[in-house]
């Protein structure tokens, strides 16, 4: 083995757009948890937004189009979610997972006829000198404008949930509907909107996936990256700056562990592809250990709500 | 205006006609989705749900019903039970995968052996492994309150690459050339799991999945575990105050379905798919929660969902050898079905009212 092959400047910029869908997918799905809403149907948002931005970025032959599309498609599927879980009241567990499977399943049937063809690739932003300093050049200015767009839109999430009042109202319908129904306002308005926001974030992850990371529409390709976003949340212990920690976290051991198959370490391939899954079990026995004493689940995450009137 | 009104008990007709409903619906929306594929909607459905089953040439699917419905109802059996208490499971995949594996490692062991103890061992160990892959997230969940979702989910990309550590590596037939696989397991007569009678596609596994049935009926009518374990689902609170322990509950509920999922992979193992290869994954413990739900968590219901899916499944392959239906489409319209039913529940639990009545 050759460990003199991983460069650490190529390790870590290549962290960053391994992390990058998991982080925008698992943003989304924490501003609807804070909503009190838990959507365990992000791998099908994702995968919907894989292929309809994959689709719309072939057909239109810009990334941008299909960017815009992912999210739209994302969103799409997330009100679906949203009119069964918080208009018809159905159980919100069952319904990620139907979302989910429906996802997987409807995002082959639309991205049969595009298996094989590459797509344009998204270009890097230009900081003229700064790009070429050297190891934080590369590692800080040398990437594509969804990395920079995940990055604001972490920091965006952060003060409007702790600086807003219409992040405060989130938060207080996440903490307890009935409360926030009663002082008037729009229980089922307020987490439909977060509910359509974390669609268009997950969406906007899968369409990384399609376009940037691998770049190309194959079935199931999100393998589980967005049960791993699932799991970042509860990580994070449902803060933004703690999601961004983790989803990069995440990203370094796939990076990593992919640097290590092709160095050829005496690992077998086997357990290095599962490694990354193996740390996310790891890391939420951890966090269930420290979670004892006292979780920081919103207080209403899954409940339904019907005012009774 | 349209109102929701809660029922004070769900409503038991309909109870019973939601899930027709359902697949009425989806029906239609299938059929619409069939006619954007720019298919006769008609004939598209008719070659998917007719032919199979009472069609010309019925007698040639009809062994393959049994065969893709036995694993669905075996696992969705376990599944349900879970369901009902509000644990969920949704790593049956993994514990098929693992079921398999551990049952087909355990009888090569003694390869070219033709003992008669053979296949009884693999179905024990088979059902073990299965369990045992259950326990983790189980284990997690009741000493540190893990989320046995999220842990049992991960667990079945982890089985994923097992299942290709052991068919390229540690279970590969070493006097095989070419695809990587294990020994064939339903052409070595100790372990094969053959039709049991000849033209039915009956085979052991059908055999389990009908007692598994019968089981969980009387577990959940007539047992205090199954009460307990309704109790629980439906009013935790009280349960608590019954005195039903939430660990135990947890630990039996997975590891039953865990331990009917490692059985179902074991007998697709020895039967239908017959090695241990890279794409022995089929999907079916992720399909089972499909027919969980469609069957009403009921297990009688799960035996007529199991059978209904397995026609989606026979006559889907039917679609896409006659008419070009890409089998994705089969999967979206699995998927459509588990919403719609999800979606005409609400019609159980609350009376549509139409007009603004009268506001206490």
């Amino acid at each position: 083995m050759d460990l003199s092959a991983i460069s650490p400047t190529l390790l870590v910029a290549s962290l960053m757009v391994a992390a990058t869908p998991i982080l925008l997918a698992a943003l989304g799905e924490m501003v609807v948890e804070k909503a009190g809403v838990l959507n365990l149907g992000v791998e099908g948002m994702m995968i919907m937004g894989a292929v309809t931005g994959f689709v719309a970025a072939i057909e239109s032959g810009s990334p941008w189009a299909g960017f815009l599309a992912a999210a739209i498609g994302g969103a799409a599927m997330a009100l679906l979610f949203g009119f069964l879980t918080q208009v018809l009241l159905s159980n919100q567990v069952a319904t990620g997972l139907a979302l989910t499977l429906f996802g997987l399943g409807l995002s082959a049937l639309i991205g049969q006829g595009y298996v094989g063809i590459k797509a344009n690739s998204l270009g890097r932003v230009d900081l003229g000198a700064l790009s070429d300093l050297p190891f934080v050049g590369r590692v800080l200015f040398g990437h594509d404008p969804i990395v920079y767009l995940s990055l604001l839109l972490v920091a965006g999430v952060w003060a409007f949930l702790r600086f807003t009042r219409a992040g405060l109202i989130l938060r207080a319908v996440g903490e307890s509907h009935n409360a926030a129904h009663a002082l008037g306002y729009h229980v089922r308005r307020v987490r439909m909107t977060a509910i359509a926001f974390g669609g268009a974030c997950a969406g906007l992850g899968g369409a990384y996936l399609s376009l940037v990371r691998v770049p190309q529409w194959t079935e199931g390709m999100t393998a589980g990256a967005g049960w791993i976003a699932l799991a970042i949340v509860v990580f994070a212990s449902w803060r933004a700056e703690r999601v961004l920690v983790g989803a990069y976290l995440f990203g370094g051991i796939t990076v990593l562990q992919l640097n290590l198959q092709t160095a050829g370490a005496r690992v077998p391939v086997e357990l290095l592809s599962a490694a990354p899954y193996l740390v996310t079990i790891l890391v939420l026995v951890l966090i269930s250990i420290r979670a004892r004493r006292g979780g920081a689940a919103p207080a209403d995450l899954a409940r339904p709500f019907h005012a009774s009137t | 205006m349209i109102r929701l009104e809660r029922r004070p008990t769900p409503s038991r007709v309909w109870g019973a006609a939601s899930p027709l409903l359902a697949v009425a619906l989806t029906m239609v929306s299938g059929g619409l989705m069939f006619a954007a594929l720019g298919q006769d909607p008609l004939e598209a459905l008719r070659t998917i749900f007719w032919d199979p089953v009472l069609g010309e040439f019925a007698w040639y699917f009809r062994a393959q019903l049994l065969v893709k419905a036995a694993p669905l109802i075996l696992i969705a059996a376990g599944l349900a039970i879970g369901f009902r208490a509000g644990i969920w499971n949704i790593g049956a995949e993994g514990q098929y995968i693992v079921g398999a594996i551990a049952g087909a490692a355990a009888g090569l062991a003694f390869y070219p052996s033709e003992s008669a103890l053979i296949f009884p061992l693999m179905v024990v160990c088979g059902a073990l492994g299965g369990f045992l892959w259950a326990m983790i997230p189980a284990v997690l969940k009741v000493t540190l309150g893990t989320n046995e979702i999220l842990v049992s989910l991960m667990l079945v990309y982890v089985a994923d690459n097992l299942l290709a550590s052991a068919a390229v590596g540690w279970l590969r037939n070493p006097d095989a050339v070419g695809f990587p696989g294990s020994r064939n397991l339903s052409q070595w007569e100790a372990s094969a799991n053959p039709e049991l009678i000849a033209g039915t596609g009956m085979h052991w596994g059908v055999v389990a999945a009908l007692i598994a049935v019968i089981f969980a009926h009387v577990l959940m009518t007539r047992h205090l575990m199954g009460f307990h374990i309704r109790l629980a689902g439906q009013a935790p609170r009280a349960a608590r105050f019954a005195g039903v322990a939430p660990a135990r509950l947890v630990l039996f509920c997975l590891g039953l379905s865990g331990l009917l999922a490692g059985l179902a992979g074991l007998f697709e193992v020895t039967g239908p798919a017959g090695q241990v290869s890279i794409d022995f994954a089929s999907g079916y413990g992720f399909t089972a929660i499909i027919v969980a739900f469609l069957g009403r968590l009921n297990p009688l219901g799960i035996v007529a969902a199991g059978l209904l899916m397995a026609v989606t499944y026979v006559g889907g392959d039917n679609a896409a050898a006659n008419l070009g239906i890409p089998g994705a489409a089969i999967s979206a319209f699995q998927g459509m079905l588990l919403f719609f039913l999800l979606a005409v529940d609400v019609l159980s639990n609350f009376r549509v009212r139409v007009g603004r009545g009268a506001l206490a």
